[in-house]
């Protein structure tokens, strides 16, 4: 009879459990190589650790993955998605469409020890809302044989910059490349020339909506682009490029210099290019001691409100947050484990420049298009874009930013 | 027959006829040409600029196992015929009863609900777009095949209903007085006298709906947003995405998605002229 | 007898009345279809124009406020400019179609097949054709390219520059229209009635003179029909766009329907209301050409019978 029951039990548990043996439903934004990569083996060491958990992954285009997250939050929600931190979670949040992880933040010892440096961009209202996996320094990448060639060295200062430029083109390559057909890779040199010239806190008004475009300090940025315009020309037709179409010209050597992110280094190298061949610097200084400030956005994943199985979803957030599999992830892609505890790899020479340069930051800023409204942004961009095309425009450009950050700010 | 046919020129220009039509032809094509030979050859081919010239290799098993492999296409292949066929299905039946509705019977409000069906027919997708992804939205139907297979069925609808209307309307309607004299039931008129006349309609408006159907790529982009319901016409941008200035692979996703349309015009090549000439010939 | 007399009165309420029943049977379903997913969204449409709505959030009323906003917003000028380029220029499908349909109005061998190779651009989707001439456009790699720079001349970036961008997506949408036209004319050309071109010659009408005063007139269904379908795929583009340019560089071969859909639904955009109200001045610009189809369709509807 005991011994009945207990069977009856433990199929009875079974049968739960498998009942329950939730699947998770992840929702990923790069089909990249690396980081997919990166992605797949991090859910497959998941699911070895969690037998009983089945995870389905939808991986989308970056592009297409923040279009799609308006529509699938509302409508179809997978039990977790990745998303951006600092104001590009905000309309989420305050539509409640993500789920307040602020329980997990306190009672995973991992989180609540290893991840204060980054918590600040994870928090709106005093919670928090999601769990980032990777960030990654911002700076210029650059062909380090073609500088050899040339007899350059990495620029510290603007001057050297403009230095380096002249020579390059004297000698007939083009000194940096860019693609701005998505607009935010043209945001990435603004944030730079307006860090360098004004700083941090002058860039954290601008996006905030403090100050306008038409200011003299945004006028002087301006004034910075179009003398890199003239003297460090970048490559024709950027205008039709995505940052990866904009990369032959780099491999080739026939562009010399590029404003990018660190997830670029992996394109650079599917490209052809090896590590010998690629130096990274940090943007040189304009304003002779102004504090040096990095962009450094971190890519995180959120649980949606109207996830089906949260239980499994915290277990996720809370597995990818462990140091071991942070590192591992990280070094696949090449970027930097937000977990203090996770090793870096040190075998990766830009890792280990870029670690140097963000820990040694007076300020990290998100970007551009994270740190400003999306409307503002869009604007924005569109102005950047432009004025990179047609600079005599400029007083036109800036005066119809301050009409839609009139509206937007409202 | 206008212009003068070639057979009363002089023999010459016949035969300047002849060579210059293939010519043109092949001109006309060329974009198609280039993209197929494209996806026929290796990348290199692209990168070395030799776009013109004869492929330096075949690659065509490689590069569209390459598509398969690499990406859902075949998903998203399957997806656009399980939205394409329900809903020439479901359209072309509900023109052939409102389209008999509207042609047969007098009544006050014929003619307004069948220009209702005809301007509608020609509304920008925009005016529609917010509501219907609301309602697909709150219907659960938002990234399911069911739910573009319900909007297109319904938008499909008006230009069925208008075509349908035209055509049983041109059916000389002394058969269909005779067979109500004689006491036939309405309905029985319809599936026994006027369905097996409206054939060459429905055989006409399956395979234009078709067309409209599988190269839709507004309404995928606004209901759908992953493999589970994208079609290839919308799966076919993610690609573009996926695989940067490969060439080759999107070449031949674009010759995949292509064919569908092509093959059906090419069968039903007589039916379809006769859709999209509605009107023009009568 | 009451029994007998009832069941004729039923009998004859329905042979009386079926006549008015019966039609309604068989519109219910399209009728109910088409009220739920196009009739009434245009409404709705009209009134979220009205709103503040970001999609996730409460909506809030704001009245007038968008089309105040919209008629001060440079972007809804740029766009507009572009509809009425698109519309112009598009136009060209119908004298190019009919050129290239009385090119090909020959019976030589072979010509059953040419004709249909020539439809093929309408048949397979303008985001192929989108794909197809991005990749023809593309100054590095592309046709344009490495024609231009056979010639010895530096390729011009035409999807990169706002002077020719437009032009560029028109050009090659209008490869797919013309080849829609054509089929149109070919099929008017076969109805053309062979006496009064006869007729025609014996008056010594010849080229031109012939196609002006002769066939053209009796090709008006034709052309009439393609005036139609290239003045709605006009206001209709979006794929082409949304492919090739997004509406870039910086907005400038932005169109009303790629507005709307980036306004109301892309990364950068989710304001419902503002979106909506750019619809609804987009189905208002078509509303002016629907009336002129139905009011043409209609005085013919008067006509047969």
């Amino acid at each position: 009879m005991i011994k009945r029951s207990i069977i009856a039990l433990i199929t009875s548990a079974a049968f739960v459990s498998t009942a329950f043996a939730g699947t998770l439903v992840i929702n990923f934004d790069d089909p990249n190589p690396a980081p997919k990569a990166g992605f797949e083996a991090a859910v497959a060491a998941f699911e070895a650790a969690n037998p009983d958990i089945n995870v389905t992954v939808n991986i989308n285009d970056r592009e297409a993955h923040k279009t799609a997250i308006r529509n699938f939050l509302s409508a179809n929600a997978p039990d977790i998605t990745s998303w951006y931190p600092g104001n590009r979670m905000g309309p989420f949040v305050d539509a409640g469409q993500f789920e307040d992880i602020s329980d997990l933040w306190a009672s995973d010892e991992n989180l609540s020890s290893n991840f204060e440096a980054i918590k600040p961009t994870m928090t709106r209202d005093g919670k928090q809302w999601g769990v980032p996996y990777t960030y990654y320094q911002w700076g210029v990448y650059y062909r380090a044989d073609v500088y050899a060639d040339n007899g350059l060295t990495e620029p510290a200062t603007w001057d050297e910059l403009l230095a380096n430029c002249d020579t390059l083109k004297a000698n007939g390559i083009t000194p940096f490349t860019i693609g701005t057909k998505y607009l935010w890779t043209a945001a990435g040199v603004f944030d730079y020339l307006n860090l360098r010239t004004n700083g941090y806190d002058v860039h954290n008004a601008l996006t905030a909506g403090e100050i306008k475009y038409t200011d003299d300090r945004i006028k002087a940025t301006f004034a910075n682009w179009e003398t890199m315009l003239e003297r460090c020309s970048f490559i024709d037709n950027h205008a039709t490029m995505s940052w990866q179409e904009a990369i032959p010209p780099f491999a080739s050597g026939d562009a010399a210099m590029y404003v990018m992110g660190n997830f670029a280094v992996a394109a650079f190298k599917d490209a052809g290019l090896t590590d010998d061949q690629i130096g990274y610097f940090p943007f040189p200084e304009i304003t002779p001691g102004m504090p040096r400030a990095e962009e450094a956005p971190a890519d995180a994943f959120f649980i949606p409100s109207g996830a089906k199985n949260k239980e499994d979803a915290r277990k996720f957030l809370s597995f990818i947050a462990r140091p071991e599999i942070q590192a591992a992830w990280n070094k696949t892609i090449g970027q930097l484990p937000p977990n203090s505890k996770s090793a870096i790899n040190t075998d990766d020479k830009f890792i280990v420049e870029g670690f140097a340069t963000v820990s040694t930051a007076a300020g990290l800023a998100q970007f551009y298009d994270r740190d400003a409204p999306a409307e503002m942004a869009k604007g924005g961009m569109e102005g950047f874009q432009e004025f990179m095309i047609k600079p005599e425009r400029l007083e036109d450009i800036l005066k119809r930013l301050d009409k839609i950050q009139d509206r937007v700010y409202k | 027959m206008f212009p003068t046919p070639i057979a009363q020129r002089s023999p010459s220009r016949q035969i300047a006829y002849k060579i210059f039509v293939p010519i043109a032809l092949f001109i006309w094509l060329l974009p198609l040409v280039l993209i197929f030979k494209t996806s026929i050859s290796p990348v290199s081919d692209i990168n070395n600029g030799n776009i013109f010239s004869w492929p330096s290799e075949f690659m065509l098993v490689e590069n569209y196992l390459a598509v398969f492999e690499r990406s859902p296409a075949f998903t998203y292949f399957l997806n656009s015929v399980k939205i394409t066929i329900p809903t020439v299905i479901i359209s072309v039946s509900l023109a052939c009863l409102a389209g008999y509705a509207l042609a047969i019977y007098k009544f006050r409000l014929a003619i307004p609900l069948f220009f209702l069906f005809v301007a509608g027919n020609f509304v920008p997708f925009q005016i529609l777009m917010v509501p219907v992804r609301e309602l697909s939205v709150s219907w659960g139907l938002y990234d399911t095949v069911t739910g573009l297979v319900l909007f297109h069925s319904a938008f499909q609808t008006g230009f069925c209903t208008l075509f349908m209307r035209n055509f049983i309307r041109a059916l000389p309607f002394d058969l269909i007085e005779s067979a109500r004299i004689e006491g036939v039931g309405e309905f029985k008129i319809f599936w026994y006298l006027v369905l097996p006349l409206v054939r060459p309609a429905i055989a006409a408006l399956s395979v234009l709906i078709f067309t409209f159907v599988w190269n839709d790529f507004f309404w995928a982009t606004v209901l759908t947003q992953g493999e589970a319901s994208k079609p290839i016409t919308a799966g076919i941008r993610a690609l573009n995405g996926q695989f940067v200035q490969q060439w080759h692979l999107i070449s031949a996703a674009s010759i995949l998605t292509a064919v569908p349309p092509v093959a059906m015009f090419f069968a039903m090549q007589k039916h379809f002229i006769a859709g999209l000439t509605l009107g023009a010939v009568k | 007898m009451a029994d007998n007399f009832d069941t004729r009165s039923n009998r004859s309420w329905y042979s009386r009345n079926r006549q008015k029943i019966a039609p309604w049977i068989f519109l219910a379903p399209a009728l109910i279809f088409f009220t739920v997913y196009v009739v009434a969204p245009i409404f709705q449409s009209l009134w979220i124009s009205l709103y503040e709505w970001n999609g996730i959030s409460e909506a809030k009323w704001v009245g007038l406020d968008n089309y105040v906003e919209l008629f001060d917003d440079r972007r809804f000028y740029i766009s507009l400019e572009n509809n009425i380029i698109w519309l112009v220029l598009y136009m060209l499908a119908v004298p190019a179609g009919l050129f290239v349909a009385l090119f090909l109005n020959q019976t030589i061998m072979g010509m059953r097949f040419y004709k249909s190779l020539f439809f093929f651009p309408f048949v397979i989707s303008q985001v192929v054709v989108g794909l197809i001439f991005s990749w023809f456009y593309n100054p590095s790699f592309g046709a344009v390219g490495i024609i231009w720079e056979y010639f010895g001349a530096v390729p011009p970036s035409i999807l990169g520059d706002e002077r020719f961008v437009t032009y560029g997506i028109i050009f090659a949408g209008l490869w797919p229209q013309v080849a829609y036209c054509m089929i149109l004319y070919l099929t008017g050309l076969n109805n053309v009635s062979q006496d009064q071109v006869e007729a025609g010659r014996l008056d010594g009408a010849k080229g031109w003179k012939m196609l002006r005063y002769v066939v053209l007139p009796q090709l008006w269904p034709a052309t009439f029909l393609a005036i139609i379908v290239t003045v709605i795929g006009a206001l209709r583009s979006f794929d082409m766009i949304a492919i090739m340019t997004q509406g870039g560089p910086y907005g400038t071969s932005n169109v009303l329907s790629y507005f709307m859909y980036e306004t109301a639904l892309s990364e950068y955009g989710f304001r419902m209301g503002y979106g909506s109200a750019i619809a609804v001045m987009l189905f208002v610009i078509m509303l002016f050409f629907i009336s002129y189809f139905l009011w043409v369709m209609y005085k013919d509807e008067k006509g047969e019978r």
